[in-house]
């Protein structure tokens, strides 16, 4: 049962993975391109006559492909992970249909994992961003993924305990996730590293992309993954009725 | 239709086990999304190869 449950996580987080690359690619790739131009037109003008083509350890046509090598292994391990915590809520928290819990824990997933960290630290194109901060930034962001998950735990207990009605519910489940996400929104400190001068369509342009590959993903993955679950349980109900009818 | 409507509860006991794949699977998420060589020892060459996917999913990148 966990390994049906798991194999169709990996699976499918791998296809909404790749899905989600080549909307990445279609929508994304334009603008990273735009930047890395940028970028390099800035450098020639900072030290003219200096190349660095020649060292590159991963070419721009191998880093497009890497997209798609990223995107599905992203899929892959967030899928499963989906899956083990489905298999947990399953029949305990949330919808009592299997696509339904699915869509809802895929839906809260994006808000919590990705909507959370993205209003405070929105995804940034190349040529945006000092090496030397990567480490500190790299950490802030987990911490406001932790944020995320740990204000939804709030939310679910909240909710549970609240019996005044689904309104009553919905707005306790909605106050007690706002109130930790946005106190941290105002209390981490804010990352601030675009360029002067760097074009603001294009960082408008990029964030829209990245937070639409994420969306893409997080609904392929919900509507896929509750429509396997769906079929898969509707063939587990059938089987038993159809044996039984005598031939 | 009972089937949808009332899905069976997996006790945590038998989920337990299969748990330990979540480390496993946020290694693998680490180093596509994070790792900069301070555990895969390849230096900067998995930060490279999956840049585009790193900027892209909206993690920070450099």
């Amino acid at each position: 049962m966990v390994r049906t449950l798991l194999v169709r996580g990996l699976l499918l987080g791998l296809l909404a993975g790749l899905i989600a690359g080549g909307f990445a690619f279609a929508y994304g790739e334009p603008r990273v391109d735009s930047a890395i131009a940028l970028e390099e037109a800035h450098a020639a003008r900072e030290a003219p006559g200096h190349h660095h083509g020649e060292e590159e350890l991963v070419g721009r046509p191998g880093q497009k492909a890497g997209l798609f090598l990223a995107t599905g292994l992203y899929g892959l391990a967030v899928g499963g992970v989906f899956a083990l915590v489905y298999a947990g809520l399953r029949g305990r928290v949330g919808p009592r249909s299997e696509g339904g819990l699915a869509l809802a824990a895929a839906g809260t997933a994006f808000v919590a994992v990705i909507l959370v960290p993205f209003v405070k630290y929105p995804a940034n194109p190349p040529a945006v961003g000092d090496p030397d901060t990567i480490g500190s930034r790299t950490l802030l962001y987990v911490v406001t993924i932790l944020v995320g998950l740990a204000a939804t735990a709030i939310a679910v207990a909240t909710a549970r305990r609240v019996t005044a009605g689904p309104w009553a519910r919905w707005v306790a489940a909605v106050a007690a996730f706002l109130v930790p996400v946005v106190a941290a929104w105002t209390l981490l400190p804010t990352v601030n590293e675009v360029p002067d001068g760097f074009p603001a369509t294009l960082l408008w342009q990029f964030r829209l992309a990245s937070l639409g590959t994420q969306l893409v993903f997080w609904t392929a993955f919900g509507v896929l993954f509750g429509w396997v679950s769906d079929r898969a349980a509707r063939r587990a109900a059938a089987v038993p009725a159809t044996a039984a009818l005598p031939v | 239709m009972s089937g949808l409507s009332t899905p069976s509860v997996i006790p945590f006991p038998r989920l337990r086990l299969w748990l330990l794949a979540v480390p496993v699977l946020l290694l693998i998420a680490y180093l596509v999304l994070m790792d900069n060589g301070a555990i895969s020892q390849t230096g900067a060459y998995l930060h490279e190869l999956m840049h585009d996917g790193r900027h892209l999913l909206g993690v920070p990148c450099h």
